[in-house]
């Protein structure tokens, strides 16, 4: 597994974003190809997980958009996220907040952490 | 099809130029030494024989004590023939993984597969089991169903898919794509997945041109 790791690691660059954990509200700036141009959209949402581990970890952001829940999943390693802003610390007990589907409007809201420093 | 033996170390996934993620698996592959050389004078066939790992001399027999020493070489873990190599190679002679394989070339891998043990044949050969708990069903949900007609045939026929071993036996998979060649570490990465556990062995060979 070590072995796995070493070598993975001289090929997938992870960058050093800001640590964030389920709960936070996220901005992410990602990198979209069309055609030869490439332009930036944003994605702003609640992190309600992150899963595995190294180069291969993945987050999960959800927003409602228009009423509708939407979920997108990125790779931590992946090239085409621009950038990750934290905007918000939400105060949650779990790492998995998947309770959060099941709820929609005031109920869905989270507890924001106190004594929050911007990055 | 020249070719190389090697290990299986395990699999990940890694980015492409274009940022397309690709499931891959890691191969430490050589150095592989060459350890005798048919000629068509004596054997009635060219080929060169490789060997790759270690393997201590407690371990290895009289008999492979002699062919190894012949070499002048240390005693190998596998030993495997390879046909159609280029050039003249002489035993001794060592072969790295940059010398055979190339990054974008295909390649078909040979290992032995994981051994699942006696299983049924839902797992063995996909049947789809009954499908059905109720409507009289009682302990045959993963059933193999008949096995054929009556007093014509009065017999079953050779290869009806039935239980048995499963997994264990030698499985070749065809081209696989290169994707990195590390030829620092000795490490092959292939796109996709290669038989057997991590740490088996394996044989990787260029298709025939």
């Amino acid at each position: 597994m070590d072995r796995i790791k070493e070598i993975a690691s001289k090929l997938v660059e992870v960058q050093d974003w800001p640590s964030f954990q389920a709960g936070d509200t996220v901005e992410v700036t990602i990198k979209i190809k069309e055609g030869n141009k490439e332009r930036l959209q944003k994605f702003q949402g609640v992190v309600i997980q992150r899963r595995g581990e190294g180069h291969t970890q993945t987050f999960t952001v959800r927003k409602m958009a228009s009423g509708v829940g939407v979920e997108r999943i990125f790779p931590i390693a992946s090239p085409f996220i621009d950038e990750i802003k934290v905007l918000k610390r939400g105060k949650v007990r779990r790492s998995r907040i998947f309770y959060l589907r099941n709820l929609t409007g005031k109920a869905a809201r989270i507890r924001e952490k106190r004594h929050f420093k911007a990055n | 099809m020249p070719g190389l033996i090697g290990k299986k170390i395990g699999m990940t996934s890694i980015y492409s130029a274009a940022g397309k993620n690709i499931p891959c698996t890691i191969l430490e592959v050589g150095p592989c030494v060459v350890t005798q050389v048919r000629t068509l004078e004596k054997d009635g066939y060219e080929a060169i024989q490789l060997g790759f790992g270690e393997r201590s001399e407690k371990r290895t027999s009289k008999a492979m004590q002699g062919h190894f020493k012949r070499a002048g070489v240390a005693p190998k873990r596998k030993l495997v023939e390879f046909k159609n190599f280029e050039g003249e190679l002489q035993p001794g002679a060592e072969l790295k993984v940059d010398d055979v394989f190339a990054e974008g070339e295909f390649v078909s891998i040979s290992g032995t597969s994981k051994g699942k043990g006696f299983q049924g044949v839902v797992k063995r050969h996909g049947f789809g089991g009954v499908g059905q708990a109720t409507h009289g069903q009682h302990n045959r949900l993963r059933a193999p169903g008949s096995v054929g007609a009556a007093s014509t045939p009065a017999r079953v026929f050779k290869g009806m898919r039935m239980a048995g071993q499963t997994g264990n036996g030698r499985v070749t998979i065809e081209n696989l794509e290169v994707v990195k060649v590390l030829a620092d570490e000795g490490v092959l990465i292939v796109k996709g997945a290669v038989p057997g556990h991590k740490g088996s062995m394996i044989i990787i060979r260029k298709p025939e041109a």
